[in-house]
């Protein structure tokens, strides 16, 4: 379970390769982005090749899966799952039916607005949730184990060694009175029965592999700034060599640069250790910079799910249109900012169909009443009523696609602004 | 207030033009060590927040002061809106010299007519108070109008800042709002006092994309409708981009480049600009030749205790030569209204395109000044 840098700094070079590999393959087999069939056999292609590199890497590292694993099930699947809130109003249907699958080196983002259900669904994975939150139904497959049926003490030889999670206040989450360095090697004691000394060599190993240097592992977390605490809590999510971390609004509060910086360390850390992340996140570019595959949630269910590229690129589902087109782009045109009406629904009482239909530019008759099916073309899945089953996925409205409602710009010119005048320098 | 009574407080030439002005603007915190030094008085350092800016508001622009936490932005905002001294600098509003105007009656006039609009809705918001009284209180501390007029202007206010009908939500208290609605309640509380000039600091930066987009949309409408001029102070240069008529981006006390927004974002003449511009997140994927391109700067931004020497950037910057470490250089002309204040581009020279250097990332200290160099 050690990581040791020395054999990292070798596994690199190899997980390039692999990583080269798996693009040639997936390259052979079609063009990334295209829909329909070629598109879905690409994405199979460079999932099986990523899923070969990851294990290669792992392998190196001599990580076993736990004794219960089933060979060759996915590292995690989800399947239909629900997770509840009781309160005194009511119970809030926070998740309610959510579906996706994790591949063994994979990064996947969950996308959505607060509210969305997507952090319940990560904190469900483990199932460390409020008091007044259960998981009312599905499944959580981890390597062909299911988690939901696991008793409390039977669930805490999963969390920390197999799945970790990173939070997103890095102040809040680090003790403020224990040394940096005694906070990484807990774990390591506790759950792997490691010795003292030797959990501290290793904590002060992951402060390296994250990017702080040793003797600094010795500072309070107050002494650090926010990304070096930010880089502190990702040595602590590996602290037990998990398959997958969760990063949970893991660059929210850092500032751009910084944010790269820990964006970069996670990419590497993917890379080196042959990890699967899922970043929850309500930034969207975070998502385009950082995952393969992104699944974008709204008021508790999947909208739309697919590869990262497709996905942006050819947004199927009327809410990841306008989602996407309301999201400042420093790379298009200025001021085309899009409006998304309304607000999300109470989930106390959802509306009967689609969730997005009283907001939704193209609702029609059926989608107030119907519930809509996941369906899938190629790569992508999508639960709208515009794209029924054995349809071709193409948008049947008359409205061109990713341009829905009027995109008005926020503004023309400034009202008589004065030519510039240019003081002298 | 009408647009007659602005018109005439409205003098003709440059100051009609310019809203407001900001000539050499320092703003120096003092350190003091220990009880000892406090009690005598002892200074053991000074922390150069605003180092010496200049900056002009025209009249119905929008201007974003974009910059990484510790750049000065939100303090060149305080001292705007009077919340902070200045330690040096000279401030003209409307054509009159406010760089020595303080003390609550002698600012009444002027925090009418400069507002503030802070970050988080939540905090800003009284929980034991209604929206309406919120919204009143400027009028009633100020000791404008009667009391029939006041409700009127409080009604007109939220109507102003989309929360109609007003009579509906006058009475609900903060925790009734969603997030959205909170900040537009905010935006009344300043509306009612009818400024020229807002000072938003992060105004979006705490909502879902959706609602943000709602909240920029109402602050450029009334711009249009009541020509106010902003100055939006923000972290987010994909933010500036959207809103904003001219960007100036500032690091360490410092205003690094200034321009159009175009020409900020699209040719960016200082080497911090273009890194930033490099990093900033975008929804499209990049493609293998935008991440190779992109310049990641190594360690933190210094603290404002020890500004380096020479150009403040140069323990960071990519290009840095000699000349960097010992001279600052100051802002050069680039045209079309754009400055930037970089040796390399001085005499109308192009910034180079970016040469990376690998940096062994682990062994860098972050915030310390070497070593120093980029990473993609």
């Amino acid at each position: 379970m050690s990581i040791d840098p020395r054999d990292l700094a070798a596994s690199r070079d190899a997980s390039i390769a692999d990583a080269a590999r798996a693009d040639d393959l997936a390259a052979a087999a079609g063009e990334p982005g295209d829909s329909g069939e070629n598109g879905a056999s690409a994405d199979t292609a460079r999932r099986t090749a990523a899923v070969a590199a990851a294990m290669a890497i792992r392998g190196r590292r001599k990580w076993a899966p736990p004794k219960q694993a089933k060979p060759g099930a996915p590292l995690l699947e989800v399947r239909d799952l629900k997770t509840w809130f009781s309160l005194e109003s009511g119970t809030v249907h926070a998740v309610d039916g959510v579906s996706f699958r994790l591949d063994y080196g994979e990064a996947l983002g969950i996308v959505g607005e607060s509210g969305c259900g997507k952090t319940t669904t990560a904190l469900s994975i483990v199932r460390i949730l409020p008091r007044n939150g259960r998981i009312a139904g599905g499944e959580v497959n981890l390597m062909g184990i299911d988690l939901v049926k696991k008793s409390e003490n039977q669930l805490r030889r999963y969390r920390w060694r197999e799945v970790s999670i990173v939070f997103q206040g890095a102040m809040n989450a680090l003790n403020p009175v224990r040394r940096v360095v005694d906070q990484i090697a807990e774990p390591i004691e506790q759950r792997l029965g490691e010795s003292k000394a030797t959990s501290r060599a290793r904590a002060r190993e992951l402060l390296e592999l994250v990017g702080i240097p040793r003797q600094r592992g010795a500072a309070y977390p107050h002494e650090l700034s926010g990304g070096m605490r930010q880089r502190a809590m990702i040595a602590m999510a590996l602290a037990c060599d998990p398959a997958i971390v969760i990063g949970d609004e893991p660059t929210t509060a850092l500032d751009v640069m910084v944010q790269a910086q820990i964006l970069e360390l996670l990419e590497d850390l993917r890379h080196k250790l042959g990890l699967s992340l899922i970043l929850i996140t309500h930034d969207l570019s975070v998502v385009a910079e950082t995952c393969d595959r992104v699944l974008i949630m709204y008021a508790g269910r999947v909208a739309e799910e697919g590869p990262v590229g497709e996905v942006f690129r050819r947004p199927r589902h009327p809410y990841t249109q306008k989602l996407l087109a309301a999201f400042p782009n420093i790379r298009a045109d200025r001021r085309t900012l899009d409006v998304i009406p309304g607000s999300p629904p109470d989930l106390r009482t959802p509306p009967p169909g689609c969730r997005f239909a009283p907001r939704c530019p193209f609702a029609m008759a059926v989608c107030h009443d119907v519930v809509p099916p996941e369906v899938t073309f190629g790569s992508v899945r999508v639960a709208c009523h515009l794209y029924p089953p054995g349809s071709d996925g193409h948008q049947v409205t008359t409205a061109p696609p990713n341009a829905i409602g009027p995109s008005v710009p926020l503004v023309e010119a400034p009202p008589d602004l004065p030519p510039i005048e240019v003081p002298p320098a | 207030m009408s647009d007659t009574d602005r018109a005439g407080r409205t003098e003709s030439g440059a100051a009609g033009r310019d809203l407001y002005r900001i000539e050499g603007l320092e703003v120096h915190f003092t350190i003091r060590g220990g009880l000892f030094d406090t009690i005598l008085r002892r200074q053991t350092g000074v922390v150069r927040a605003v180092d010496g800016i200049d900056l002009t508001l025209r009249r119905g622009e929008v201007l974003a002061l974009v910059g990484e936490s510790g750049s000065g932005k939100t303090t060149t905002g305080r001292v705007i809106v009077k919340l902070t001294q200045q330690t040096a600098g000279r401030l003209t509003f409307d054509g009159h010299d406010v760089s020595t105007l303080w003390g609550t009656s002698a600012l009444r006039d002027y925090r009418r007519r400069i507002q503030l609009i802070f970050q988080d809705p939540y905090e800003t918001l009284n929980p034991k108070h209604t929206i309406h009284d919120f919204v009143m209180e400027p009028l009633v501390v100020n000791g404008i109008g009667a009391a029939s007029e006041r409700e009127q202007r409080v009604l007109e206010a939220l109507e102003a800042a989309g929360l109609r009908p007003a009579a509906d939500f006058a009475f609900r208290y903060p925790h009734e709002l969603s997030g959205g609605q909170r900040q537009r309640v905010v935006i009344a509380g300043a509306l009612v006092m009818n400024p020229e000039l807002i000072v938003a600091d992060e105004p979006v930066s705490m909502l879902d994309v959706s609602i943000r987009t709602e909240l920029l949309r109402l602050m450029l409408d009334l711009r249009a409708e009541r020509g106010l001029t902003y100055l939006f102070i923000t972290h987010d240069l994909s933010l500036a981009w959207v809103i904003a008529d001219r960007i100036a981006v500032m690091y360490l006390g410092k205003i690094m480049e200034i321009g159009p927004a175009e020409r900020v974002i699209r040719s960016p003449h200082n080497p911090y600009t273009q890194a930033l511009v490099s990093v900033a997140p975008s929804p499209d994927p990049p493609t293998a030749g935008e991440r190779a391109r992109r310049t990641i700067l190594v360690g933190e931004t210094p603290d404002a205790a020890h500004v380096p020497t020479g150009c403040r950037f140069h323990p960071r910057c990519p290009y840095a030569f000699d000349r960097c470490r010992v001279e600052e250089p100051p802002l050069f002309d680039i045209g079309d209204g754009q400055q930037a204040a970089c040796w390399l581009v001085e005499g109308g020279r192009e910034l180079p395109v970016v040469q990376v250097r690998t940096t062994d990332q682990g062994t860098v200290v972050p915030g310390s000044a070497t070593p120093a160099g980029a990473t993609t």
